[in-house]
């Protein structure tokens, strides 16, 4: 069993199809890149993975879990899968501490003490422990992602979902978040990440799937599929990526 | 003519003004603390409950905030005693200013809540949390840290306002300036007294506003 099935799903909104018999499998360890046009679907798919969109037909399944069973518990779930967002998402009121230990208090009652160890470990890994009580406001935009990912990690998810973390930073500051996360690949954490950036799905993709007008167009081993495209469409994405 | 200011007859009445400075202080804590309250269920209500209680809530907030405190607080007092609801003035003058002050405060606090971005309450559903905590943790923190500075404004208005209680005979600081007036006809010294006192209710009342904004939201 894979820890992420996708099978024939179908997402629409209204009259719009977004997403269209669509069926992946992700298997624990594995690095997934997801690349695509705006608009092919990618972000959407990621956000059905964890419940946080409906779809109207398929399944996705975690870890033997259902998402979209009406007698699943999606708060259950969805502290097993860690999710980052573009626009990073923090909670401005609360420091960064307490934007870590939040959803471990709240929902796993983790005493007040143990969580703040939890925090400082959390940044550890993403090399920020001297920002612990810092406020958002007062980290730039790299820190604040990498704050981000730290708040997922202290739910020690099974599954880490990243829908396009780096696009709202500049080069210098897409360099310290991707560097976390090649950190973090080496830590065997299961990752599916919606990304722009071709030369980490290269690197660290275990698999590149492109997707196009809604649908899984291609996939494969990454150096392969970036390398070698199989379809035109592909080819033509690339080219107008790369270049 | 000149005008010699006399102030010595409407201090010999302090007890008066003390009993009115305590009357209104005690008068105003009780209605902001339940104004508010009824502001945060009612602002919570106008967004998230059915079609049915937002438009109730709508009607309540309209109809308090379009139409004059006085004839308020002569409807609770005089009005209702018809329907065989009989208060006596100091509970009359708290039901009213509670009811005015949580339709402003209902207006105030779903402003706030509102303004939460989409994207931090989705953060908060994405970590588990469920609906009640990502209201209160996500949500209703933030946003009563936003719009406090415009709670507080409020709750001093209201203060200010209770004033009129007087009106139905309630012995608050106002009431105080009438008995000393008509005992001494010293006006402009019992009001100027008078107004004074309220300056420094209010100054004592953002004292408590600010001191309390440190600790509920202080960054530490």
């Amino acid at each position: 069993m894979s820890l992420l099935e996708i099978e024939n799903v179908t997402k629409t909104y209204d009259a719009l199809t977004v997403l269209t018999d669509v069926s992946l499998l992700v298997e624990t360890g594995e690095i997934i890149a997801i690349i695509g046009r705006s608009g092919s679907g990618k972000s959407t798919l990621l956000r059905c993975i964890n419940g946080l969109e409906s779809i109207q037909a398929g399944r996705i399944v975690i870890d033997g879990v259902e998402v979209n069973d009406p007698g699943t518990d999606l708060r259950k779930l969805r502290q097993q899968v860690g999710i980052v967002f573009q626009g990073f998402n923090l909670f401005p009121h609360l420091s960064v501490c307490r934007n870590i230990t939040l959803a471990p208090t709240v929902t796993k009652g983790i005493a007040e003490a143990d969580a703040r160890e939890l925090a400082r470990e959390a940044l550890v890994s993403v090399g920020l422990e001297d920002k612990i009580d810092a406020y958002p406001d007062q980290l730039s935009g790299g820190q604040q992602q990498r704050v981000a990912i730290a708040r997922s990690l202290a739910m020690q998810p099974k599954l880490m979902l990243f829908d396009e973390i780096t696009s709202a930073l500049d080069p210098e500051l897409t360099g310290e978040v991707l560097r976390v996360l090649e950190e973090m690949s080496r830590t065997g954490m299961t990752m599916v990440l919606v990304t722009h950036e071709m030369g980490f799905a290269r690197r660290f993709g275990s698999r590149v799937v492109f997707m196009h007008e809604g649908r899984v167009w291609e996939q494969g081993p990454a150096a392969d599929t970036l390398g070698k495209p199989k379809t035109k469409e592909l080819e033509t994405f690339l080219n107008a990526v790369l270049h | 003519m000149t005008y010699t200011l006399q102030f010595r007859d409407v201090f010999a009445s302090w007890e008066y003004l003390l009993q009115g400075v305590v009357t209104t202080l005690y008068l105003s804590s009780i209605v902001i603390i339940f104004g508010f309250l009824i502001g945060v269920i009612c602002a919570a209500g106008r967004i998230y409950a059915n079609r049915v209680l937002r438009m109730v809530i709508g009607g309540y907030v309209e109809a308090i905030r379009n139409t004059p405190l006085l004839v308020q607080l002569f409807i609770v007092f005089f009005g209702l005693p018809g329907f065989g609801l009989r208060f006596d003035a100091t509970t009359a003058a708290v039901i009213t200013f509670t009811v005015n002050l949580g339709a402003y405060s209902t207006e105030i606090v779903r402003a706030g809540l509102q303004s939460i971005p989409r994207a931090q309450i989705e953060a908060g559903f994405a970590l588990g949390l469920s609906g009640p905590q990502v209201f209160r943790y996500v949500i209703l923190s933030p946003a009563l840290k936003m719009m406090f500075p415009a709670l507080a404004s409020q709750f001093i208005l209201l203060m200010l306002a209770t004033s009129i209680a007087s009106q139905i005979s309630v012995n608050d600081l106002f009431h105080a300036a009438s008995i000393i007036q008509s005992r001494t006809f010293r006006d402009f010294e019992v009001y100027l007294v008078v107004g004074v006192l309220y300056l420094a209710l209010a100054l004592i009342f953002r004292v408590a506003f600010a001191l309390i904004y440190k600790l509920a939201f202080g960054r530490r």
